[in-house]
């Protein structure tokens, strides 16, 4: 497989996602779909095929995942998620249409919607928290990296990535358990 | 996790959307998993996309009709659609609580099974106050949501909200509590094992 496995520094990292999507929404503006395109489309690609998509399916649920990304921009909150999270969603519900062919039941929506002008503290907090968890995702140790990241693009439960791996199935849930652990505590020692 | 993930059955995936609707701590907990995926998306690596893909994408943009003015209107004090049934069961449910195609299962309880992929199965339960369901393990998991009314058994009260979650160690004889018949949600991945020979030779025509 010709795709990366290893995490890496990324100046775009500190691209202000957030105010692209915000340019998509108000004005329309197909330069900030680029930007963003060009950042996520490889991503969410390289995410739909580690999920066992193929080529083309993947190619073409990359492309649907953006066009989809413009046509709710609407509904995009950035003082709930950051871009990154909001287009995880997205993909991972399109790969379940897709893959599995069957419906993913969705909480309620909250009573209230994104705001005209979100909280600016609100929005710097969450961007903040989104580098700290990416920075701790990269620092964990790399059993509990790739277990984490498998059980999100692997679209494996923890009893198939134990048949994979041959860990026991109870090694893999501590693991994974410490992991996120590890990523909460991370994230808390940063608060202070 | 495994919800955010996105790699549970349907069946239990429904009972998780529906308990984070009434739930505002678990759904504080999921959105922290999504994000998480989040930052997986991050770090997933790049997979070239085909050199017309932006084109392409932009094209189909440009089909979509316009936006018009974004509307930030709130619902109206929000109103629930259905007083016991939460919105992710509403698509199961056509009709809500009152159109629930209910059938007998014997002591006075009612079930509606739910039309999901078939790894695993969902179904409704309405159970008078003061029934007891019968003595039963479990082969498999079984999540318990209690939409109205309560149930206790050997371990818990469990009411409006709260889930039980049953896996093959737990043996329990679930009984409902006095007031409004307790409502359930509940979906298994394998069938149940009961203790008394009668339950066991009509589990078959149940389906459960």
């Amino acid at each position: 497989m010709s795709i990366a496995t290893k995490p890496r520094a990324d100046q775009s990292i500190d691209e202000d996602w957030a105010a692209l999507m915000v340019a998509i929404r108000d004005h329309e503006d197909t330069q900030a779909f680029a930007a963003l395109f060009a950042h996520f489309a490889p991503r969410v690609k390289a995410f739909l095929l580690k999920s066992g998509a193929n080529e083309t399916l993947a190619e073409d649920c990359a492309q649907e995942v953006l066009t989809t990304v413009w046509r709710k921009s609407h509904l995009f909150d950035p003082s709930r998620a950051t871009v990154a999270t909001w287009i995880f969603t997205i993909a991972r519900n399109r790969k379940i249409d897709l893959l599995r062919k069957e419906r993913r039941p969705e909480p309620e929506d909250l009573p209230w919607g994104p705001e005209p002008e979100p909280d600016a503290d609100d929005v710097i907090a969450l961007e903040q928290e989104r580098k700290k968890m990416q920075s701790a995702l990269i620092q964990l140790p790399d059993k509990q990296r790739i277990l984490i990241e498998r059980c999100y693009f692997g679209d494996l439960s923890h009893s198939e990535i134990a048949a994979e791996t041959g860990l026991p199935l109870g090694t893999i849930k501590s693991r994974i358990r410490l992991g996120l652990e590890r990523l909460r505590r991370e994230m808390d020692a940063d608060k202070e | 996790m495994a919800y955010s993930a996105g790699v549970l059955p349907e069946a239990f995936s429904l009972v998780v959307a529906t308990h984070i609707s009434m739930c505002d701590e678990c759904r504080a907990a999921l959105e922290a998993h999504d994000a998480v995926g989040g930052a997986v998306l991050e770090d997933a690596g790049e997979a070239a996309l085909a050199p017309d893909a932006l084109a392409k994408c932009l094209a189909d943009i440009q089909k979509l009709p316009p936006k018009g003015p974004i509307s930030f209107n709130k619902p109206a004090a929000s109103t629930p659609k259905d007083v016991v049934l939460p919105d992710p069961l509403l698509d199961y449910v056509e009709g809500g609580i009152d159109a629930v195609n209910w059938r007998p299962v014997g002591f006075g309880v009612k079930q509606a099974i739910l039309p999901t992929s078939k790894d695993a199965s969902v179904r409704l339960l309405y159970i008078p106050a003061g029934v007891e369901v019968p003595d039963h393990g479990h082969h498999g998991t079984e999540l318990t949501l209690v939409l109205q009314g309560a149930f206790r058994d050997e371990f818990d009260r469990f009411g409006p909200g709260d889930i039980e979650i049953a896996d093959p160690n737990v043996e329990h004889t679930p009984v409902a509590e006095e007031g409004p018949a307790c409502i359930c949600l509940a979906a298994t991945d394998a069938p149940l094992k009961f203790r008394k020979f009668l339950p066991k030779i009509a589990q078959p025509f149940l389906r459960i």
